[in-house]
């Protein structure tokens, strides 16, 4: 098959993108889209010019390094997958196809289809963990969790904070990503303890990166490779609330909007 | 050079114990006068990185992608081994240890082994304490499943994300540090030297991936925690960032890289479907727990699988190794499955594929059961194939997956250069020549939380205020050294691109040092890589420039360094002539099992660098067993 690549290229954070047009041809619908992104870029390199930079690793869907908006849709046309687990057999022949980086102003560009995300990082620094060395654990089988919390620790952990939850929200919101992680750790006995303090602090971060408001749109959802559900958020917003009501009235000042 | 395990004195259940009562200690108020450089976060690097600093040291981490939580040990699915025996079903820090030597066909290094599984118990402790949320029963209590070369259920597992929540869970602790000022992590940045002053590792040399800036970086000790070396074979189940650079460049500084030949090729990957193909996927070993391995009795039988009646079809593990049947450990399952393809009984357009089939198991427990345990990985075979295993047997094949060898530590994981770490997949220690699944996580998280803290205050002790400055002579050296490096890539502008030559490389890898190597192959492939690797440095084309993110230029690094070590992953397997497990030399086998011999190759080959195109110097470091006697490894 062939298809017709529109690709966002921009060298710098500081020099202006455009799309440049690629022709992608004799492909195998077999082939991934990173694939294809490969041959197009042996194609490119023997031109003598400079190849798309992407980002990619794993290429089975789990690091969440590869952040692509494929014709719109963050990580491409399928349901629950990432654009790594994305193949060319889920185009047209003939197609034309538009790829671009993950767009917000808190995931700033760096070249081409590569944009830093290590807001991310920021916002787990700020309260994403449960404060335990390594020697001070107690017998795994000390703390009984209940299968149903353990199984819905383990939905919201499923999270690779890839970002395409905020590339696809118009108000690039990171309330899923931050809603995974502050359900995985309040929903289990071990992070109860910080509960309250988690979910103050990772919100307050969240609001300090840049990312926007969440209007409960669920583009969120619909883009997410692991299917991350939008009642994460309800929850959130839930531990925020009874948070905010209990904490001193210091914290709920900084917390007052 | 004599390489000095430095195993503890006493009796093997008790070296561990002896050793940290003897152990020098950094007093608390010090520790902040140390600084560690850490390079890689994956389980060893991230645990290491994250215990370090909770200890108190200054802790510098370094990434090669955007965030220490993308490390490759993301991507492990089955689960973590531990010697927990909350099944009651007989296990005990002895049997995971002869499970573990036994599956590494007697070339492990007995203490090194049975501290891993003594400290094995704690890792769950300490993973369930970080809130990774492994399965369950509806009691709340833990449960467990089976993995290859074990008669007991000791796998520990999150669904089939078991690597990702246990590195989330390395990630988050190391996280905490940041926030508590103990670490200081550089993501983007390849380690592309290491520093030595007065004969100590004191530093390294970085590339910043995105501006391209040379930097040095001075510490009181260094830790490699960078992974295998599996992308040498270019086809593998690695991530396509993977890379041996970190460690290959430690070597070429005078550490010493042990047993390069013990390379793991996993049994259960999905088969290659064609030339434009860049990595091959796992699923994992766990699926043979109820999955059943078969080929058609007949050569050449093309029809469809569920055409073929039960009595023309061959589950050729359970016929040849009746007591472990299908999960028979990985090394003798590949070579199986290499078999009945090479007799012609493969399936799939390739004729390389064997049968790994649900319906016996969806029968007796209901496709619910079946997809409550291993839905994400049946989701991923569709994704990729565009098959459902609930309907089809999966097609597999084995691949590349794991190197079991990687520079050489002693029994507190320092090389032979002073100073220098080294933890996980990038050491050699515990894991011989195969390693029984669920066994990585296990050893990557034992050396980063419970291992390496331990020991690295022996060698911190006597180094007090002994930290170069970073614009020492010896840095500058380096950085002068790689800076050229990358230059020299940059002008040959040639005809060839770096994906062609990796191809090339690879295939030779796999064509004679792959699941069966015999002499003359191996050195058919000694005349074929220099002759490569000569064409490389003078038909390469490296686009673009130094100064800022270029991909093309990082991949060259590391294709570059690959053809170094292949040639030495060559010349080991030629130089050890004898089969060991995933090591099978054509010429040693009985029954087309691995016939080891123990008289002449007892040992860990440990070879040091004396230069590109010179011929490596080989140590040995024998292999004392006191506690174990050598036995035939048999599963039958």
């Amino acid at each position: 098959m062939n298809v017709k690549l529109r690709v966002w290229r921009q060298a710098g954070p500081d020099t202006p993108g455009k799309f440049v047009e690629y022709e992608a041809t004799g492909l195998n619908p077999n082939m991934s889209f990173l694939e294809m992104l490969d041959e197009v870029n042996e194609d490119i390199t023997k031109r003598g010019e400079e190849p798309i930079s992407f980002d990619h690793d794993c290429r089975e869907g789990i690091c969440g390094m590869c952040s692509c908006v494929i014709n719109g849709e963050a990580h491409g046309p399928e349901y629950k997958v990432a654009t790594c687990q994305t193949y060319m057999r889920s185009f047209q022949d003939g197609e034309t196809i538009t790829v671009e980086p993950f767009r917000a102003k808190a995931f700033p560009l760096i070249k081409d289809l590569i944009v830093n995300r290590s807001a991310f990082d920021r916002v787990i620094q700020a309260g994403g963990f449960i404060s335990t060395s390594a020697g001070s654990a107690p017998d795994g089988n000390a703390i009984p969790v209940p299968k149903q919390d353990a199984d819905a620790a383990m939905d919201a952990a499923a999270c690779i904070g890839c970002g395409a939850c905020v590339a696809a929200c118009k108000n690039a919101s990171a309330m899923l990503f931050v809603s995974a992680k502050v359900s995985h750790l309040n929903l289990l006995p071990q992070g109860k303890p910080e509960k309250d303090k988690r979910v103050l602090a990772m919100v307050q971060q969240m609001d300090a990166e840049g990312f926007g408001a969440c209007t409960v749109t669920g583009s969120c959802e619909a883009v997410c490779p692991k299917g991350i559900s939008l009642n994460f958020i309800a929850k959130m917003n839930r531990d925020y609330f009874g948070a905010l009501l209990r904490a001193p009235s210091k914290a709920k000042a900084a917390h007052a909007d | 050079m004599n390489l000095d395990a430095k195993i503890p004195s006493g009796p093997l259940a008790q070296k561990w114990d002896n050793y940290k009562r003897d152990a020098k200690l950094v007093n608390p108020a010090n520790k902040r006068k140390y600084d560690i450089i850490v390079v890689g976060t994956g389980l060893a690097g991230g645990a290491a990185a994250a215990t370090l600093g909770e200890l108190g040291y200054n802790v510098k981490s370094f990434c090669i992608q955007d965030s220490p939580r993308r490390a490759h040990s993301v991507a492990a699915q089955g689960g973590i081994n531990a010697a927990k025996n909350y099944q009651n079903d007989g296990d005990s820090v002895y049997r995971l240890f002869y499970d573990t030597i036994k599956g590494g066909d007697f070339r492990a290094r007995e203490a090194n082994v049975y501290r891993l599984a003594q400290v094995s118990a704690n890792i769950i402790d300490q993973c369930v304490a970080q809130g990774v949320p492994f399965a369950r029963e509806y009691s709340g209590y833990l449960t467990n499943r089976s993995f290859g070369g074990a008669q007991v259920s000791r796998t520990f597992y999150a669904r089939g994300q078991t690597g990702q929540q246990l590195l989330l869970g390395a990630y988050q602790s190391l996280m905490r540090q940041v926030s508590l000022g103990t670490v200081k992590v550089f993501p983007r940045t390849e380690m592309l030297d290491l520093v030595i002053v007065n004969g100590h590792a004191k530093g390294i040399v970085t590339r910043n991936l995105i501006t391209g800036a040379i930097e040095s970086h001075a510490g009181d000790a260094v830790v490699l925690a960078t992974g295998g070396y599996g992308n040498t074979w270019y086809l593998s189940t690695y991530g396509r960032g993977s890379n041996a650079t970190a460690i290959w460049r430690a070597h070429k500084k005078g550490a010493c890289f042990a047993n390069p030949c013990y390379a793991q090729i996993h049994p259960t990957c999905i088969p290659v479907s064609g030339d434009y193909q860049s990595k091959l996927t796992l699923m994992s070993e766990s699926l043979r727990n109820d999955g059943r391995v078969w080929v058609p009795k007949k050569v050449g039988d093309k029809r469809a699988p569920g055409d073929i009646p039960e009595d023309e079809r061959d589950y050729y593990l359970e016929r040849k190794y009746p007591s472990y049947g299908n999960l028979a450990p990985r090394d003798i399952s590949s070579r199986a499955a290499k078999q009945v393809c090479d007799e012609g009984r493969g399936v799939g357009e390739s004729g390389l594929g064997v049968y790994l089939d649900f319906s016996a198991a969806i029968q007796r427990l209901g496709e619910a059961k079946i997809a409550e345990r291993y839905g994400n990985l049946f989701d991923m075979y569709h994704e990729i194939t565009g098959e459902s295993a609930y309907k089809v047997p999966m097609r597999i094949y084995p691949a590349i997956h794991y190197t079991m060898g990687g520079l050489w530590v002693d029994y507190n994981l320092m090389s032979n250069v002073p100073g220098l770490f080294v933890a996980g997949e990038a050491n050699f220690s515990d894991h011989g020549a195969n390693r029984l699944g669920a066994s990585a996580l296990m050893q990557g998280l034992a050396d980063g939380y419970f291992v390496l803290p331990n020991t690295i205050s022996g060698y911190l002790a006597g180094q007090l205020g002994k930290r170069p400055k970073a614009d020492a002579a010896e840095f500058k050296q380096a950085e002068k050294e790689v800076g050229d490096r990358l230059q020299k890539l940059l002008t040959i502008r040639g005809k060839r691109t770096i994906t062609d030559f990796h191809k090339q490389l690879g295939k030779i890898m796999w064509d004679y040092c792959g699941m069966a190597r015999n002499e003359a192959g191996l050195k058919k492939a000694l005349e074929l890589i220099p002759k490569l690797r000569e064409e490389f440095w003078k038909d390469v084309n490296v686009p673009g420039e130094g100064g800022d993110l270029n991909q093309s230029l990082e991949r060259a690094g590391r294709v570059a360094d690959y053809f170094e070590l292949a040639e030495l992953i060559v010349l080991d397997a030629l130089m050890r002539d004898e089969s060991c497990g995933g090591h099978f030399r054509e010429e040693h086998q009985e029954e087309g099992e691995c016939k080891r011999n123990d008289e002449q190759f007892a040992y860990v080959a440990a070879w040091e660098h004396k230069g590109v195109s010179q011929p490596p110097v080989l140590h040995k470091e024998p292999l004392k067993y006191e506690e174990i006697h050598l036995a035939t490894r048999s599963y039958k």
